[in-house]
């Protein structure tokens, strides 16, 4: 009688973030600072993925102890990060009461061929994507909610706006399809058959996409916003500025009222310097983030 | 036809839209304080109540709201009912204080104890569907509250006079029953005050 972990409430879950900042924090006090600025959740790590780049070598699920602590600072929702296909790591999280796991290319991949089946889970996940056959495989796998990839830890929204019109025009394509069209779509994209037959018929995803990877300035999230995002995930952006109280609250006003110009100027008057940012022609393809997943 | 605005500072707001839509009402949502002035109800849907309560502080839309729920219908899911509940567990101070009830958030524990479960709600039918998502539910009320529905002996929906509030989503299901008592309720209001 009494069910859970179904697709309803592993989706609706996300539907609820919907509108709202997710941020990335390390400890008890970034996550009560977030919760304060009306972050709808925080994302639990060791390092934010500027560090995770700057330090080098294998990035892993964070320390169980970070995670608690996180989970014992707030009263939102805490997300974590498993690394790709890392069963164990994703069963860790989940018993430890972690209420949305990101099976994320930000961690170095445990497995180069499979993603997680996350239909076992109870827990729901959200996982990145940058066009729809992507996104289609983690919804086929069971993923709960999706993001853009991005590329994590660079500062520069380049990528997700990429990654944020692929989708949003391949969807759109999908569905001014007929429907005899779709097999050879879905085999062109990698994609379900059953996820885009669904896309055609609903006109849009099945669950939550937000935007993440590179987000630094409240004008970046409201872009998103304006893009088609869900809402924002917003990482190494927060805590890599000048000041991170400020820049939190700005980032959630100019999600909620991304068409209010106005309000976004008066919003990024005096915010100080924001990360410094990296140029994405500079990284060498191994150390594209965005590249893991397949 | 009677409009109902849609709380749009975060969260599950499209489909309350829809849900309203087709339980015959026409749907708006509302981001600034001078969108309610031509609304016959309202709906405060799920999201974060404290991310959504700084919102509302941000944008001034405590008093306009409470002036507002002075004699329009209110409905509050999930987050919605903290927002309009007058006193929450393990915390001083509420938020739009409308119904006479204490709530307790998070009160089903996290997201993987997140469930659905059918439900009797008196007044609207049997076997509702509903989802309960890190859900609050109702630990103590006053004397002008009714119980609506009740989950393993807590308190998941009641109503007080205008005032209607569920600790469960109706905006993810195909069951528009609630949103239907809930569009009869401000037609019955309008047409007491027309």
């Amino acid at each position: 009688m009494l069910k859970t972990g179904t697709d309803r409430v592993k989706r609706g879950m996300a539907e609820m973030q919907k509108g709202g900042v997710i941020m990335d924090v390390i400890n008890a006090e970034q996550a009560k600072i977030a919760e304060a600025a009306g972050a709808v959740a925080v994302m639990a790590l060791e390092r934010v993925p500027a560090d995770i780049r700057a330090a080098g070598g294998v990035a892993r699920m964070a320390d169980p102890t970070i995670v608690e602590e996180v989970l014992n600072a707030v009263s939102i929702p805490v997300m974590a990060k498993a690394r790709i296909g890392h069963i164990v790591e994703a069963r860790v999280l989940e018993a430890m009461g972690v209420d949305y796991l990101d099976e994320s290319e930000v961690l170095t991949p445990a497995d180069e061929v499979f993603h997680l089946n996350k239909r076992d889970f109870t827990v729901p996940f959200v996982c990145g994507a940058r066009d729809l056959g992507e996104a289609s495989r983690r919804i086929g796998e069971g993923a709960s909610m999706l993001r853009t990839k991005g590329e994590p830890g660079t500062g520069n929204i380049v990528e997700a706006v990429r990654h944020m019109r692929m989708i949003q025009g391949q969807i759109r394509k999908v569905v001014s399809m007929s429907t005899d069209e779709l097999m050879t779509e879905a085999k062109n994209l990698g994609a379900p058959y059953e996820v885009l037959l669904q896309i055609k018929e609903t006109g849009k995803l099945p669950v939550v996409n937000f935007a993440a990877g590179g987000v630094a300035t409240p004008a970046d999230a409201a872009l998103m916003m304006e893009l088609g995002a869900d809402g924002v995930f917003v990482g190494s952006g927060i805590f890599k500025s000048e000041n991170p109280e400020k820049f939190a609250r700005a980032i959630v006003e100019a999600t909620t009222h991304y068409q209010d110009y106005k309000l976004i100027a008066e919003l990024s008057k005096g915010l100080g310097t924001a990360m410094k940012g990296i140029d994405i022609s500079t990284l060498l393809p191994g150390d594209r983030m965005q590249e893991r997943g397949w | 036809m009677v409009k109902i605005g849609v709380l749009a500072l975060q969260g599950a707001v499209r489909e309350h839209i829809l849900a309203l839509e087709k339980s015959g009402a026409e749907a708006v949502s509302v981001k600034r304080v001078e969108e309610l002035a031509d609304l016959d109800g309202l709906i405060i849907p799920g999201g974060e109540s404290t991310a959504m309560r700084r919102l509302i502080d941000r944008y001034a839309f405590l008093e306009p709201l409470r002036a507002f729920a002075k004699d329009k219908p209110v409905f509050g899911t999930c987050a919605g009912l903290i927002l309009m509940a007058k006193e929450i567990v393990g915390q001083d101070g509420a938020h739009l204080g409308l119904m006479d009830m204490k709530v307790e958030r998070n009160a089903f524990g996290r997201q993987v104890d997140s469930f659905e479960a059918e439900l009797h709600i008196e007044g609207v039918g049997e076997d509702v569907n509903g989802v309960f998502i890190r859900a609050p539910y109702i630990a103590e009320i006053g004397e002008a509250v009714t119980v609506l529905s009740v989950h393993n002996d807590r308190v998941v929906a009641a109503q007080e006079g205008h005032f209607l509030c569920a600790a469960f989503h109706p905006e993810l299901t195909d069951d528009h029953r609630l949103h239907q008592y809930f569009v009869q309720m401000v037609e019955n209001t309008k047409k007491v005050v027309a």
